[in-house]
């Protein structure tokens, strides 16, 4: 963890001297711009006129009334695996194994929640037990990787991602042979009606899935920030061995963690079938976890930062998905994109880190 | 079930199904011993999986595009050491970068160049050793196999030799440990790594090329699958020591490639069930001997001279 600098202090770095505000500001839209840029030469190289693909993504995503309305309704799940994502690196644990916990815990809701409505179970029952499944699913998947780097310190990367990938094709196991739909032929599970699933907020047609991931964001950073919990967690994350001094219960504090952002994990993927797809179909996998790692860090695991990286890229998934289909780029091109913000951040981090050292001078 | 041929047919593909692990397993392993925790090995694997089957595919020739593969897999590399050892930027964040980054560049430019279609190639020829490999039962176990697999397990016996006899072997093993010390010794730190680094994506690279040429005949995007990963798990079990990380690569191997055995023995179990095996594997072996797995001190901490 020694470079990208995680903000312990909760982000607050503004007042540090040689950091006026439009270094900052430079900071947090620099890698941005420079991510864009390279992809544009990718585009170029393409044969694709990035101006015109950047406009195309932002007119669809973003101006458009229903382009804007789905970009806000993928915000919720992307939002709670940010959530989930920032109490895990906050307190120094690398949980990579987001998209297996997301994907068991949407099969799971969605193989469940169409039997209890039609047993006849109020939708707000259906809805609030589907809720809950999810998050207990996802947690549950992280339990093994949770003891292991808690009572053996065997490293989690490696872990969660190993417990990610069998997740998902245990996913796919549940869904072709245990979950199946037998009313359609396609692979995939019965149908939540739309009638049952969350609500539509006011006249449009955003899922209040949106609403869950903003509060349950905004709680995790006040959670972080202003609890003497969150201070715990972070005290563990930044030097263990001091947590240990300080008479912290580190592997139960590690544990704490695990089952926090892991259920936050498996909340995103119960909010996503229960707010949009209403089934899962077999070998389907959105891997959103992995992709929104740079999110998370480009906003220095601020939660509020956090909001607006996910909405702008919520638009360039929603407006790439249109443009896969009209432009003949595919969708892997978002991939590319953040991949690149992941290497210009890092760069962007390196200048500052030079930056005030010269400072100190 | 367990006649000779499924046996045969199990040993085959384990060699086959591991090849990819052990040289990546060879070189996370070369790498961890330098003190950089290479997570974008998986990228290095599919990097090497698009440039070798790209080359083997244009020139028809299967050692160009291994080399081609182990060229690709050099080229990240190249990206993993100027941001992380010599800019000393953080090793997880530029891994996971790296890997996302070749996931969609090599599905763009399959897409760009083969739309959605998937050529082939034609088959490899294995190459028997004259005499061993008539042998009955051991001859095609052991003695018929593609140059590569025999080149890969010298391989392995000229690395222990490296680690336990050389100076290069005692310099990386510094450079993971206390590279303050060998740069002290007057070793350059940055040098060594760099070595390692770059020596784990021509590696890598290999695998990912043996994968597509003459394991699968075809590039699909996306085709590494995990196998990047498995391999860094390898490594850290095998605790520096090569001839584990070839044992481990064929104990996972016979994992991934057990759906053919089993079809070959007449069982049918869906494939999403054989395909959770090798990290379900991997689990249970960390379960049972994570507690002794170790890595380098000064693993994962980037080496800038005279900072405290």
């Amino acid at each position: 963890m020694s470079d990208v600098s995680l903000p312990v202090a909760g982000g607050k770095s503004g007042g540090k001297p040689g950091r006026d505000w439009l270094w900052m500001l430079a900071l947090l839209i620099g890698p941005l711009l420079a991510a864009l840029a390279l992809g544009g030469l990718i585009l170029l190289a393409m044969g694709v006129n990035p101006l015109s693909y950047y406009a195309f993504v932002v007119e669809r995503s973003i101006l458009r009334p229903s382009g804007l309305e789905a970009t806000l309704t993928r915000m919720g799940p992307l939002l709670l695996i940010a959530a989930s994502l920032i109490v895990a690196f906050r307190a120094g644990i690398w949980n990579l194994g987001g998209d297996g916990q997301f994907l068991l815990a949407a099969v799971m809701v969605a193989a469940m929640t169409p039997l209890m409505h039609e047993a006849g179970m109020p939708v707000w029952l259906v809805l609030v037990t589907g809720l809950l499944t999810g998050a207990v699913i996802g947690a549950a998947w992280s339990v093994l990787p949770a003891l292991l780097k808690a009572f053996q310190g065997i490293n989690e990367i490696i872990t969660t991602l190993m417990m990610s990938f069998l997740g998902v094709s245990f996913a796919n196991v549940l869904v072709k042979l245990a979950f199946l739909d037998p009313a359609t032929t396609t692979p995939q599970t019965r149908t939540l009606p739309v009638e049952a699933r969350l609500p539509r907020l006011f006249d449009t047609t955003v899922s209040s899935g949106l609403l869950i991931g903003l509060v349950v964001v905004v709680l995790v950073h006040l959670m972080m920030t202003r609890t003497a919990f969150g201070m715990r967690l972070r005290v563990v994350g930044a030097n263990p061995r001091a947590a240990v001094h300080a008479g912290l219960s580190v592997p139960k504090l590690t544990i704490a963690v695990f089952a926090i952002s892991a259920a936050l994990a498996g909340l995103s993927g119960a909010v996503d079938i229960l707010g949009t797809q209403g089934n899962v179909r077999a070998d389907w996998n959105p891997a959103y976890s992995l992709t929104v790692v740079p999110l998370v860090f480009l906003a220095r695991l601020n939660g509020f930062g956090s909001i607006a990286y996910v909405f702008l890229f919520s638009a360039l998934t929603i407006g790439g998905e249109s443009a896969a289909r009209r432009l003949g780029v595919p969708s892997f091109f978002s991939l590319v994109i953040v991949a690149l913000l992941l290497i210009t951040l890092g760069l962007a981090e390196y200048a500052d880190k030079r930056r005030r050292a010269r400072a100190r001078q | 079930m367990f006649t000779e041929t499924f046996l045969i047919t199990l040993f085959l593909g384990a060699v086959m199904a591991g090849m990819p692990l052990l040289l990546a397993g060879l070189g996370e392993q070369l790498s961890e011993k330098a003190g950089v925790l290479n997570i974008g090995l998986e990228g290095m694997i599919l990097a090497g999986a698009y440039a070798g089957f790209l080359v083997a595919w244009t020139s028809g020739s299967s050692a160009l595009g291994f080399l081609g593969g182990a060229g690709a897999g050099m080229i990240v590399a190249s990206l993993m050491v100027v941001f992380c050892v010599i800019l000393g930027l953080n090793q997880i964040v530029i891994g996971i970068a790296l890997t996302l980054l070749v996931q969609g560049l090599t599905a763009l430019l399959h897409f760009v160049q083969f739309s959605r279609s998937y050529p082939r190639l034609d088959g490899m020829q294995s190459w028997p050793v004259p005499g061993l490999s008539q042998i009955p039962v051991i001859g095609p176990m052991f003695f018929n196999h593609n140059p590569i697999v025999y080149l890969t397990v010298i391989l392995v016996a000229v690395f222990a030799w490296i680690y336990r006899m050389t100076h290069l072997g005692s310099a990386l093993q510094a450079a993971g440990d206390k590279p303050a010390a060998l740069d002290a010794a007057g070793v350059d730190v940055i040098r060594t790594r760099a070595l390692a680094v770059l020596t784990t994506g021509a590696l890598a690279g290999l695998g990912g090329a043996f994968m597509s040429v003459a394991v699968a005949g075809v590039f699909i995007p996306f085709m590494s699958h995990g196998n990047g990963f498995i391999a860094i798990v390898l490594a850290m079990l095998a605790r520096g020591r090569p001839l584990w990380v070839l044992g481990g690569a064929l104990l996972f191997g016979a994992s991934l490639s057990m759906t053919t055995a089993l079809q070959v023995a007449g069982v049918n179990v869906p494939v999403d069930v054989i395909q959770m095996l090798p990290f379900a594997m991997v689990m249970l072996v960390l379960l049972v001997a994570g507690r002794k797995a170790s890595l380098p001190a000064a693993l994962g901490e980037s080496f800038e001279r005279g900072a405290r």
